[in-house]
């Protein structure tokens, strides 16, 4: 690790101006970016906590809706069980301690191919609401480690659509345990979104032909028919593309059949 | 009823206080006044050609004490190998130099080119960067198949090929074999991995050199397993420091597994670079570090063949095979898919005729030495891999087709040159039926039917060889080593007792079942007798702890220095009981006149020897101290049976272990408890071989599987809770306390029973067409073989 200052604004306005700084950087729970640091693959000159910002913090409901403060913990969406594909998916991030620390804001502004939260921004259509506008989950990501933020933009919070049934399926990568795929349902009246992570070169993806199936079917049956083209999947120590398809596919059956 | 003390009894592991509390002392722990910190600057790539290292700037950096190259050791020793193989043609394997620091070439991603010394680790880690390496990649030998081709891109230059041996055993077997498989009326062939593993203990390795320049004395801290064997190797052979001028320390240690045992390069750096700045200097390996330099484990690929007769007797097993070496010849490689491969390839069953064949190769990759059983997990793997395959292909029940071959007759002379003192196999067998209730089986597996999962049976036998080892033996089978072991039983004036031992517990336990052993020989309380170990000033020898040998060679060595401690308590007694020697006994800590109501306790004869006031001083001397060598004169023999259940779901090709039962026969028990530690630990590593982990390298020979988020390490979740029993008990034969030793035979008698239960699962879901399927066997592996 290269030395570097440390601050801790109290506010989303001292963040932001403590981020316009060259080399100034946004620190969540840290549990991407200090492991980074450590191995000197990131080398900022100033860390700017995000952990001490109240308003960034916690779970409100409201309309149908649920908002979660960027800085929200893991650990703290689990607790909050706002519905229950959300509630599975933050309760079984990593272990208790990434949980403690990791942060929404932090996993969704990275945007690890396999990582558990983008699937259920993009399944759940939520708004990501930054310092500076509001962006929808289908227009923030845009492949691999690469989002709509821009420099020094930070996450204040999420806002998801409380759905009529949700369930998460996370089959996990044995070694690391993130999702080697994961896929989350979530059934709204308007119809059914499907939201794959952990799969595709181009980071996480809707299954549309899923979705439209699903909405007219919510039942496993429903896709029994659908393959996915395996083409555009991650082949790794870990797994083929077509591993990965079949994976997709039987974890979307899945979620179906424990959606609640 | 079970006993509260002494041999036999599950006394709670004392040592387990200070580690759960965070007051255990491992090498990292250890600072002295004044250190410096030393950062080693790795290759990147696997080959290549080293022209020059430019440090010029480095040196200018702050904090910067000194920068070694290669260059600076041209003088110095290389590494040692421990065990030279013969091959079989009588040749000497071939044997590379293993300079401390890379001379001219680098020839595995992790090979160190230079060592910066600096006030403060960072400092030392920036200096590294400023560092120029003028590197010339050459093309990387990995595939062990390719790199003994002809042609090959060689690793060492000054060798004729990257073959290090072509050794067979026995040689002169070898046409007999050959008969006997043509005519064989049955033959079963597997072609299978024992896939490369790093042993990844929880602590890293750490070394800190040091320098007295009052003594001219030199003092290494590190994590090993055997201090001794590395102030042997490291003094005689790399540094040139005699004994006496040379003290090494291990003391906690957080796990080893055998790769803890060999002397590596940056020990001897900082004991080097100590005396060069006349300053302790010390390294602390990261864990990225580690699994690009600590030496890997396993790595064989293999054919074996097993030929039966119409009666379904084996009648010859054939085995060949391929070693991975790695870059360079760790401390005891050669010896790990030989001798302690070949030899246990007979398994527990009355095979007349074996040949096996193993061809050691060098690659551009991290060398690989002795991990958890060390050659006879790899023994076992084959054979009982091809068992079950044999039993499918006859359409008979694998566990009656063992039985059937069991050996049952000891003392049992094999056909690979061992001799096993005793055993019982269909005990174990009959055990494992019981506790692994075999007979519930069919009811689970429609169960698991009933929810969509395949549910499936592995057995397994196994065989091992440990209590390493007989000193003269293993010399004729080419190690440069003895590996007796030594102990000194230290009584004090109050009676309390040290017991100074060459064995090191690092994990093991010794520190509560070493005291058991004495405690029952005197009849005195366990608590009044400690366990010194792990630094070579204190105890009198010790070649250390590996191959299940700690209780069985130690342990022995320890028991007759007590017995030298009893004959002289005894004739002390006798003289302040005024009897006759042959009238005294000792029970209970009480020295008694057989038939009479004299007595004097324990402590009177240890103060007594002591404070000789009353005292027969011209028989003999006061104190009461002994110390005894103990060499081995055959190895021990540990078996037993294991049964695994696991669910496969067919969707996702996941595999989940639903039952794992192990009987064992480990001879008689110190601490049921203890053991029963050892062998749920090494099944827990068996089931990491079998399913999750893999040292994976590309062609390139970058290590893919380099740290956690690819190198999958067994958690308890990956393992049900175990059945383990060792009440099946043949003594050993031939040492005092009858022990055989159990660190290594859950890590040996696991992975073949898992895999045979994977495919017992696919076959009994009609995926008749998969007959192997190599480790570990992951998800992906499994559903490819469902959909292949
Ligand atoms: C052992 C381990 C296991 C894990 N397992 C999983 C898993 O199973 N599933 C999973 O999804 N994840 C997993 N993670 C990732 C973890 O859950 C975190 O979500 C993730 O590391 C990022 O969140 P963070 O708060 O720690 O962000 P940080 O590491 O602090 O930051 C990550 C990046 O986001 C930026 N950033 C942080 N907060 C904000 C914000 N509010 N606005 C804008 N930018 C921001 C930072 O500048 C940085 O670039 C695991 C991590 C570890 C260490």
């Amino acid at each position: 690790m290269y030395n570097f200052e440390f601050v801790k604004p109290l506010s989303v306005a001292d963040a932001v101006s403590a981020l316009s700084d060259d080399g100034a950087q946004a620190l969540g729970g840290g549990q991407t970016l200090i492991p980074t640091m450590k191995q000197r693959l990131a080398s900022p000159d100033i860390l700017v906590s995000l952990a001490n910002i109240v308003e960034m913090r916690g779970v409100k409901h409201f309309s149908g809706n649920v908002t979660i403060g960027g800085a929200t913990t893991h650990e703290a969406v689990a607790a909050a069980d706002a519905f229950a594909g959300l509630t599975t998916l933050a309760g079984n991030i990593g272990d208790p301690a990434v949980r403690n620390r990791g942060t929404i804001g932090g996993s969704l502004a990275n945007n690890d191919p396999a990582a558990c939260y983008p699937a259920a921004a993009l399944a759940t259509g939520a708004t990501i609401t930054t310092n500076s506008r509001d962006i929808a989950a289908d227009d923030y990501f845009q492949g691999m480690f690469t989002t709509a933020l821009e420099e020094g933009e930070i996450i204040t919070s999420v806002t998801m659509p409380i759905p009529e049934a949700s369930n998460y399926q996370k089959f996990d990568q044995p070694a690391s345990r993130f999702a080697l795929v994961g896929v989350f349902v979530a059934k709204y009246a308007e119809g059914v979104r499907v939201a794959v992570t952990g799969a595709s070169e181009d980071g996480v993806f809707r299954w549309s032909e899923a979705e439209v199936a699903l909405s007219a079917n919510f039942s496993a049956d429903a896709i029994a028919n659908l393959s996915l083209d395996a083409s555009g999947m991650i082949k790794d120590l870990h797994g083929s593309k077509e591993y990965r398809a079949n994976l997709v596919k039987v974890l979307t059956g899945r979620a179906v059949g424990l959606a609640s | 009823m079970p006993k509260d003390s002494g041999i036999g009894a599950s006394s709670k592991r004392r040592e387990d206080v200070r580690f759960l509390t965070g007051a255990g002392q491992y090498t990292d722990d250890i600072n002295i006044h004044g250190q410096a910190y030393v950062h080693f600057l790795r290759s990147s790539i696997a080959h290549g050609r080293l022209n020059g290292v430019d440090t010029s700037t480095a040196e200018t950096m702050p904090g910067v004490v000194r920068i070694f190259t290669g260059s600076d050791f041209e003088g110095v020793g290389g590494l040692p190998c421990g065990w030279q193989v013969t091959d079989r043609h009588g040749e000497p394997m071939q044997e590379p130099a293993h300079p401390v620091l890379a001379q001219g070439k680098v020839r595995h991603v992790g090979d160190p080119i230079a060592a910066i010394i600096a006030d403060s680790p960072s400092q030392a880690i920036d200096a590294a960067e400023a560092i120029v390496v003028d590197l010339e990649e050459l093309p990387a030998v990995v595939d062990m198949k390719e790199a003994v081709k002809n042609g090959a891109t060689k690793v060492h230059d000054d060798l004729t090929s990257n073959l290090c041996y072509d050794w067979g055993f026995v040689e002169e077997n070898k046409d007999a074999v050959g008969e006997a498989f043509e005519q064989a009326a049955h033959v079963t062939t597997l072609e299978l991995v024992n896939q490369r593993l790093v042993a990844n203990p929880m602590e890293p390795r750490v070394a800190i050199g040091n320098y007295n320049r009052a003594n001219d004395e030199s003092t290494l801290y590190t994590t090993s397993q055997n201090p001794h064997v590395i102030r042997l190797l490291m003094g005689a052979f790399v540094l040139g420091i005699p004994e006496h001028k040379l003290r090494v320390v291990a003391p906690d240690v957080g796990g080893g597994f055998g790769t803890k045992i060999f002397h590596y390069a940056e020990e001897a750096f900082c004991t080097f670079a100590a005396r060069q700045i006349n300053r302790a200097v010390k390294w602390t390996c990261s864990r990225s570090e580690a699994f690009m330099s600590d030496a890997h484990g396993r790595d064989h690929v293999t054919k074996i063949e097993l030929a039966l007769d119409a009666d379904n007797n084996f009648t010859a097993i054939r085995t060949d095979t391929l070693a991975n070496m790695g870059a360079y010849l760790s401390t005891f490689a050669p010896s790990v898919p030989t001798w302690l491969h070949g030899t246990l390839m007979a398994g527990n069953y009355k095979t007349p005729l074996i040949y096996v064949n193993v061809k050691a190769v060098f690659t551009n990759t991290v060398a690989v030495d002795a991990y958890r059983g060390a050659g006879r997990p790899e023994a076992t793997f084959q054979l009982e891999r091809l068992i079950d395959k044999t039993a499918r292909e006859l359409g008979v029940d694998p566990i009656a087709l063992r039985r059937q071959n069991f050996i049952t007759k000891f003392p049992y002379a094999t056909p690979v040159a061992v001799e096993y003192d005793t055993g019982d196999y269909v005990a174990t067998m009959d055990k494992l039926e019981q506790i692994a209730d075999l007979s519930g089986f069919e009811a689970r597996r429609k169960k698991s039917e009933a929810d969509g999962q395949l549910r499936g049976l592995g057995i397994n036998c196994y065989i091992e060889a440990c209590g390493i080892a007989p000193s003269a033996l293993v010399g004729q089978l080419g190690a440069r080593a003895g590996l007796y072991d030594a102990a000194t039983v230290r009584v004090n004036a109050t009676g309390t007792i040290s017991v100074m031992v060459g064995a090191h517990s690092h994990g093991q336990g010794h520190e509560t079942s070493f005291p058991q052993v004495v405690a029952e020989m005197l009849g005195i309380d366990e608590g009044m007798i400690d366990i010194v170990h792990g630094d070579s000033s204190k105890i009198p020898f010790g070649m250390g702890t590996y191959g299940s040998r700690s209780i069985a060679v130690c342990g022995s060595a320890m028991v007759r220095a007590t017995e030298k401690i009893i004959t002289k308590a005894k004739k002390i007694a006798s003289h302040l009981l005024e009897a006759s020697e042959a009238d005294i006994e000792l029970k209970d800590g009480q020295f008694n006149v057989i038939g009479t109501d004299k007595s004097c306790a324990w402590g009177d004869v240890t103060l007594a020897a002591y404070v000789p006031h009353n005292y027969p001083l011209e028989e003999i001397e006061p104190g009461l101290e002994e110390t005894a060598f103990y060499d081995p004169s055959n190895f021990t023999y540990p078996a037993g049976a294991y049964a695994c259940e696991v669910e496969v779901d067919p969707a996702t090709g996941k595999v989940t272990i639903e039952r794992f039962s192990a009987a064992d026969d480990f001879g008689n028990v110190i601490n049921p408890m203890i053991v029963s530690g050892q062998v749920h630990g090494g099944i827990g590593q068996g089931i990491g071989q079998a399913l999750l982990e893999h040292g994976i390298y590309d062609e390139n020979g970058q290590l893919l599987s380099g740290s956690y988020m690819d190198y999958a390490m067994p958690r308890a979740s990956d393992v049900p809770f175990f059945e383990v029993d060792h009440s099946c008990q043949t003594p050993c034969t031939h040492n005092p306390l009858g022990v055989k030793g159990c660190g290594e035979a859950g890590a040996i008698g696991t992975p073949p029973a898992v895999v045979n239960a994977v495919i017992d699962a696919l076959h009994s879901g009609g995926h008749t067409h998969v007959t192997h399927i190599d480790m570990p066997v992951s998800p992906s592996r499994v559903w490819s073989a469902i959909n292949g």
